[in-house]
């Protein structure tokens, strides 16, 4: 496997959570909820996907815990802000802490141990094919399920009535109401959907990026993924396209390091940010595009006058 | 397209004892209302009288406390919007409920109880469109929409479900006088064809002109069912209002002075994509007149009310003039500190904080102009609360606001009375310029005429008033001059008394630019 391979390898592996939070945070947005607690999301799919694939010995399980953990954490989310009423930002941060410290305390026990990688799936004849096949079609079932969740979401959100109908809600909840769309339910459909696509970026990270637990082992990525949405103006496949070039930046900034280029390391650290906010400012110039595309009640709270 | 089932021989729907509990507060309270099939039915009421609380019930967005629904003759429960569409009832909002950031046939198959493809819907609603004389565009965005187009999308929507019922609320307070008279051709059509239609208003001369029945509320029941065709608009008014109103009286010529406020060549730029940019505005105001602005909403109002109170200042200088001094790029402290004052038009956020005090609200707007009597020295420039709250319980006196408490939130006052203290501020200063957008919007008759009556005064007293209005009774009842604004661009000013309703509805429907379809062909 030549260099390039295993950069671009490496790349793809660290775009992946950025992507599979980015896209379940998408959809929540969408809907006109700002869950801040991907972060704690992300590290509690992390920890329980970590610890079901100890226990069960099968990572397969721990995709699925790691799932249904961030699903979970989501629905406290919106049990606080849907049902409850409570501000959609402070629940969120609270979320976050909660949820880095909680994962902390559950994976005490697993620390230092040895993970069970989640192993890749060839799919025949393609990953025969020369440079792309090892690439894009010698990865594991997270990897694959990234790609068909983006691609999902963008059909769901502009070709289906149910995708409509969560738009709807996102653009005027008052109006959707008045309309007869359950605003309450279509929001928390689509924030256990941001939720368990957070938690299977976690289940990523503690199965496939580095098959271990460390605490804090989200390190702001949950933050990267909440601006990533932003910056692709709620759009799908801007998603994909910010995730990866951050991955890009990241990798390739280490490599540099490694190569012992010139540039202070704090400069090199900081670029995947400021490349990644640059060319999203760029292909977001339109103004009219992103009005359009901006949920306009996002994070405001619902509360129907019955 | 026939009106579906068989026409019952009763009335179409019968309401009785219906109320509406908020709190102890009743919004409808044990009304009474029946609509026959094929007529078209107004429900006539003064802001804040219940209609609105009335037909959220009937299309079910609230439900009812107590009280009977029954459609034709069978007692039914309307728990949402889906089942009243299923019974046949559709909807038009006064505030639409329209998703700015979907297309035309987005928001339409919304609606659709059944899942159609997009295009299916699109096809539907052009022949529909076409069929009662709609223009629409299906694959718009409705953000880049006119009001008037918008408020299609709604009616087609409705008719898509093939009511028997139509209910309209407040339909032509968005719209010009030509745009209301397609309006109400589309309505007779509906009629013809057997639907039945209600008709929520508070124009007394449109529910005359195409109304069958009247049910009139007032402070939440029912005060009269009439024949809207055998009335008076002053026995209509009665009903509506309790008391008659205090006529606005602007006799007496008012001697006019020097040029006080002026705007030369004023263009802006828009500063988003939804704003309108304003295309060299000219305008002067003497001291004695008052020109009103008229225009129908989103034709460049708010913009020209920024650049005019400096809200947002312009790039020259000499574009806007007060008291022939040239102050567009200053901003809105410098020019009220010149003499001039300024009433925006949202009450809520903009004119004032909804939750601190009235003198509070009252610093924050004069804290600059009246630094001397509401501020102490020092660096820290204390409040003078004293001071302060004179002024206030002066403003309170001289406009008759009516608040519970010496000095309550700004929030907990009706919206007439709010803005009847948000005009008192700024009258309070004897401004030689006052700038006021949509003065009496939303606000109740006897509020709106006290304000009214403080606007033609304020100009008799010598002062250069500016009134941005949509509403043409208003602008009849205070203007000494007429000015119509479409596009960001404003006409030539007429003499008020010189102006007929038509001729400012055609200025409205834009003699410049763009005008659409069979608009055009009536306007022209």
């Amino acid at each position: 496997m030549g260099i390039v391979e295993a950069i671009l390898l490496s790349v793809i592996t660290a775009a992946t959570p950025l992507v599979l939070a980015a896209a379940g945070e998408l959809v929540a947005e969408r809907s006109g909820v700002l869950n801040l607690g991907v972060e704690g999301m992300m590290i509690m799919g992390a920890v329980c996907a970590f610890a079901a694939t100890q226990l069960s010995g099968s990572p397969y399980i721990g995709v699925l815990a790691g799932i249904a953990a961030g699903a979970l954490f989501s629905l406290l989310f919106g049990f606080l802000t849907l049902t409850l009423v409570a501000n959609q930002v402070a629940t969120g941060l609270a979320l976050t802490l909660l949820g880095l410290g909680v994962s902390g305390m559950l994976g005490e026990s697993f620390l230092g141990m040895q993970g069970i990688k989640l192993q890749p799936i060839a799919i025949p004849l393609l990953s025969q094919v020369p440079f792309v096949g090892p690439l894009l079609f010698r990865q594991d079932a997270i990897f694959y399920l990234s790609i068909a969740i983006v691609a999902g979401i963008h059909w769901f959100l502009f070709r289906t009535r149910s995708g409509l109908k969560l738009r709807a809600v996102g653009d005027s909840h008052g109006s959707a109401h008045a309309l007869g769309v359950d605003v309450i339910r279509t929001r928390y459909l689509a924030v256990l959907f941001g939720g368990a696509c957070a938690g299977l970026a976690g289940a990523q990270l503690s199965l496939v990026y580095t098959p271990q637990w460390v605490e804090n082992m989200s390190a702001g990525r949950g933050w990267i993924a909440l601006a990533l949405v932003v910056f692709a103006s709620w759009r799908p496949w801007r998603v994909v396209a910010g995730g990866y070039l951050f991955g890009a930046v990241s990798i390739s900034q280490l490599h540099a390091q490694a190569f012992g280029i010139g540039i202070p390391s704090q400069f090199l650290s900081s670029l995947p940010y400021v490349a990644t906010i640059v060319v999203l400012i760029l292909i977001s110039h339109n103004r009219r595009m992103t009005l359009i595309n901006t949920p306009a009640s996002l994070g405001k709270p619902f509360v129907p006058d019955r | 397209m026939p009106v579906k089932g068989p026409i019952a021989s009763g009335p179409l729907l019968a309401v009785s004892n219906l109320t509406k509990l908020f709190g102890s507060f009743a919004a409808c309270n044990a009304i009474n209302l029946h609509i026959e099939p094929g007529e078209i039915h107004a429900l006539l009421g003064e802001n804040g009288a219940g209609k609105s609380t009335l037909v959220k019930m009937l299309f079910g967005v609230l439900a009812p406390t107590a009280g009977e629904i029954l459609w034709m003759g069978d007692n039914v429960r309307i728990g949402s919007p889906g089942d009243a569409r299923k019974l046949g009832i559709g909807m038009v909002f006064q505030h639409f409920s329209l998703f700015e950031a979907l297309t035309v046939a987005e928001n339409i198959a919304l609606s659709m109880d059944r899942s159609i493809s997009l295009a299916r819907v699109a096809e539907e609603a052009s022949r529909l469109s076409h069929v009662y004389g709609l223009p629409l565009d299906p694959n718009a965005h409705v953000a880049d929409l006119s009001v008037g187009e918008r408020q299609r999308i709604e009616i087609v929507r409705a008719l898509l479900q093939n009511p028997q019922l139509i209910i309209l609320d407040e339909p032509t307070s968005v719209l010009t006088p030509q745009e209301a008279d397609r309006l109400f051709e589309t309505l007779l059509k509906l009629k013809a064809e057997g639907r039945s239609v209600l008709y929520i208003s508070h124009r007394l001369e449109e529910v005359q002109r195409i109304c069958d029945r009247a049910t009139v509320l007032r402070h939440g029941k029912v005060t009269g069912a009439c024949d809207p065709r055998a009335e008076t608009p002053a026995s209509l008014a009665r009903m509506m209002v309790g008391n008659d109103v205090a006529v606005v009286t602007s006799e007496g010529t008012n001697t006019k002075g020097d040029v006080q406020l002026e705007a030369r060549h004023l263009s802006v730029a828009a500063r988003t994509p939804f704003a309108v940019s304003l295309k060299d505005v000219c305008l002067k105001v003497k001291a004695g007149e008052v020109l009103a602005i008229a225009g129908v909403a989103g034709n460049g109002q708010s913009e020209l009310f920024d650049a005019l109170s400096g809200e947002y200042p312009v790039a020259d200088d000499n574009a806007v003039q007060i008291r022939q001094k040239p102050v567009g790029t200053r901003n809105i402290n410098a020019r009220r500190l010149m003499g001039a004052g300024f009433v925006p038009e949202e009450r809520h956020g903009h004119a004032a904080v909804s939750s601190l005090s009235l003198s509070d609200n009252l610093v924050l707007a004069r804290n600059q102009s009246d630094k001397r009597a509401f501020l102490g020295g020092g660096f820290l420039k204390i409040i003078r609360q004293g001071a302060v709250k004179a002024a206030t319980k002066r403003i309170s006196e001289a406009m008759d606001v009516r608040k519970s408490g010496e000095d309550p939130p700004a929030g907990s006052l009706s919206g007439g009375n709010l803005q009847k203290f948000i005009v008192g501020r700024e009258l309070d200063r004897q401004p030689a310029v006052l700038i006021v957008n949509q003065p009496t919007w939303g606000v109740d008759a006897g509020a709106a005429s006290r304000i009214r009556q403080a606007l033609v005064d304020l100009a008799k007293a010598g002062s250069a008033v500016l009134v941005i209005s949509q509403d043409l009774d208003e602008i009849f009842e205070v203007a000494t001059e007429i000015a119509v604004i479409c596009e960001g661009r404003l006409s030539d000013p007429y003499p008020a008394r010189e102006l007929s309703r038509e001729k400012i509805g055609l200025l409205m429907g834009g003699m410049h630019g763009k005008t659409e379809g069979a608009g055009a062909a009536h306007a022209h």
